[in-house]
């Protein structure tokens, strides 16, 4: 008798359940992160690990921390913070000082997470907050850039200007093609395989390619956002480039924005939820990232331009809202029909 | 509320459980703009003071003759005759004060706080307690001031008052001096504010029964285990 009793459970919906959770999905963001973090180390030595690693503790170090004076259950345990100090370690050049590291994890954790109530309550990217501030805190040191394999020389590190930072000269240029030629680039693969000065997780495009399949495949993310983001930069700047594609190879492939499409505006937090949304989302991202490249006084405009949208999304949500079956849209003509 | 008024009371409300610019949220503009540096700081805490003090008396004192129908242009006239008062004398004796300040020594004209005060205290309350409120008002305004302006400089220009003291190794972090980080404090002492206050003043939610309500004689819920909560103002 007490078998059957056993095999009747009546229990509430849902009844199948998934077995992704905060800590699984955090786990495979930081796997596909894995590749870009090689490439840094290959590229720019050894410094790159410990930066990244100087990020990543401090991020969970504040992350505990705070909870803990705000009296608030325990969060290091999701990953989060691994991901968020992996981002911002990404965001900064190899010869960054490790006490400045450590003010960026604060303000990413402490100033953009925590104040506003933690995991799924940040507004904007923790990440790129803490970019933002040491970038109008301390300019000369995030742009110092390094020539890669420079550490290998056994001589000083070898600074370099990005191929954003030369870039600047080509947007006025008549002649788009030659000003391309007369600035010096590295060749486009190169630019693909990451032998280019930048930030730590930006440069090699070919590990961040590996990180999205990974991501798309275990379906940690949608390729909505990435390629639709990187897609509205390339037509921008073919368009700039009045249809030279080399240009516009050299756009996509420079700075930070496939490191960004791919890992920063994706974040589940800070981007919408509807298709419908996301395509809003990524075209916007794209259309600021290349205004601010060609019209403004900064070379890139990824972090600028993630962040704003960010602040849009709870606007783009509210347009984009999927309206239940059945529902009929509430006529205005009909309240005043009943006025009258 | 006449009964239990005293003047230290008045006085002290200002400083924390009625900061103007941390709890009230008035006169965030020249919060904002003149706090990059202690030295502004004081100066806009003490012209705004003065201006404070000076325009509640005046306006208690011509409280009845006011027509309550053109009270704003006309408290504005005063707060205004005040605000070139102080703005002649720093011109005079204090150049360097008024180069800092720029045009928000003359906008204390349109500053929230000194209007605010003039509309809820000022014009329902005696001279006395009117020049009190202005100078606890002024007290608070200026130590709000002095807090922000202490933490951006140090940390956005290493130094305090214009003497340095962080040592050269530690670059100063610009942001901070910048509008962004005038926020990020802004922001950070609204919410400390809140818990000071919170803490040592009144709780939150506080149960004053139905009978001081106005609305208890239509009220449904009068006397049954959902009645109001919250103090009814």
């Amino acid at each position: 008798m007490s078998e059957v009793t056993k095999k009747l459970v009546v229990s509430a919906s849902p009844h199948f359940r998934s077995k992704t959770t905060t800590t699984s999905i955090m786990l495979d963001v930081i796997i596909a992160m894995i590749p870009a973090l090689v490439a840094s180390v290959i590229l720019f030595g050894y410094r790159s690990l410990v930066l990244t690693v100087v990020s990543v503790i401090s991020c969970v170090v504040f992350e505990y921390l705070s909870r803990k004076v705000m009296k608030r259950h325990n969060t290091i345990g999701d990953l989060s913070a691994v991901v968020t100090g992996m981002l911002l370690a990404f965001n900064l050049p190899s010869t960054m000082p490790y006490w400045m590291v450590i003010i960026g994890a604060f303000v990413a954790i402490v100033i953009a997470k925590q104040f506003f109530g933690g995991i799924g309550n940040n507004f904007v990217n923790p990440a790129l907050i803490g970019r933002i501030v040491l970038m109008a805190s301390y300019p000369s040191q995030i742009g110092n850039f390094v020539a890669p394999f420079s550490h290998r020389g056994g001589v000083d590190a070898v600074t370099t200007a990005t191929p954003l930072a030369q870039m600047t000269s080509v947007y006025s240029a008549e002649n788009i093609g030659t000003a391309i030629d007369a600035a010096g680039f590295p060749s486009l693969l190169d630019m693909f395989l990451g032998v280019k000065g930048g930030c730590l997780g930006e440069v090699c495009i070919l590990a961040l390619v590996i990180g999205f399949v990974y991501l798309v495949v275990r379906k940690v993310i949608s390729p909505v956002i990435p390629l639709v983001y990187v897609g509205t930069v390339a037509v921008a700047m073919l368009i700039a480039g009045k249809g030279d594609f080399t240009f516009m190879a050299y756009q996509v492939m420079a700075g930070g924005l496939v490191l960004g499409a791919v890992f920063m505006a994706t974040d589940y937090t800070t981007s919408p939820v509807s298709f419908k949304g996301k395509i809003i989302y990524a075209i916007g991202c794209g259309v600021l990232t290349s205004l601010i490249r060609i019209f403004g006084s900064l070379p890139e405009g990824v972090s600028f331009s993630i962040i704003i949208m960010n602040i849009l999304v709870p606007h783009i949500e509210h347009i984009t809202t999927a309206r239940p079956f059945g529902e009929v849209k509430e006529k205005k003509n009909k309240k005043e029909a009943e006025a009258k | 509320m006449a009964e239990n008024k005293s003047l230290v009371k008045e006085f002290s409300k200002g400083l924390i459980k009625e900061n103007p610019v941390l709890r009230l949220v008035l006169g965030t503009c020249p919060t904002l703009a003149v706090s990059t540096s202690v030295e502004s700081a004081i100066g806009m805490g003490l012209a705004a003071s003065v201006v404070l003090v000076c325009s509640n008396i005046v306006i208690s004192a011509m409280r009845k003759v006011i027509p309550s129908k053109v009270r704003i242009p006309a408290y504005i006239v005063i707060i205004a005759g005040f605000v070139t008062l102080v703005q002649m004398l720093v011109k005079a004796f204090l150049p360097q004060i008024d180069e800092m300040l720029g045009v928000y020594l003359p906008l204390i004209v349109v500053n929230c706080i000194i209007l605010g005060r003039a509309e809820a205290f000022a014009s329902k309350n005696t001279v006395l307690y009117s020049a009190v409120d202005g100078l606890g008002m002024g007290v608070g305004f200026t130590a709000a001031l002095l807090l922000m302006g202490g933490i951006r400089e140090l940390l956005g220009a290493g130094s305090i008052a214009g003497f340095t003291v962080l040592p050269e190794a530690i670059p100063p972090m610009t942001i901070f001096v910048l509008a962004p980080g005038g926020f990020f404090v802004f922001g950070i002492l609204i919410a400390l504010a809140n818990k000071v206050a919170e803490s040592n003043g009144k709780p939150k939610a506080e149960l004053k029964g139905c009978s001081a309500c106005p609305m208890a004689s239509t009220c449904s819920l009068v006397g049954s285990k959902d009645a109001c909560r919250e103090e009814v103002k």
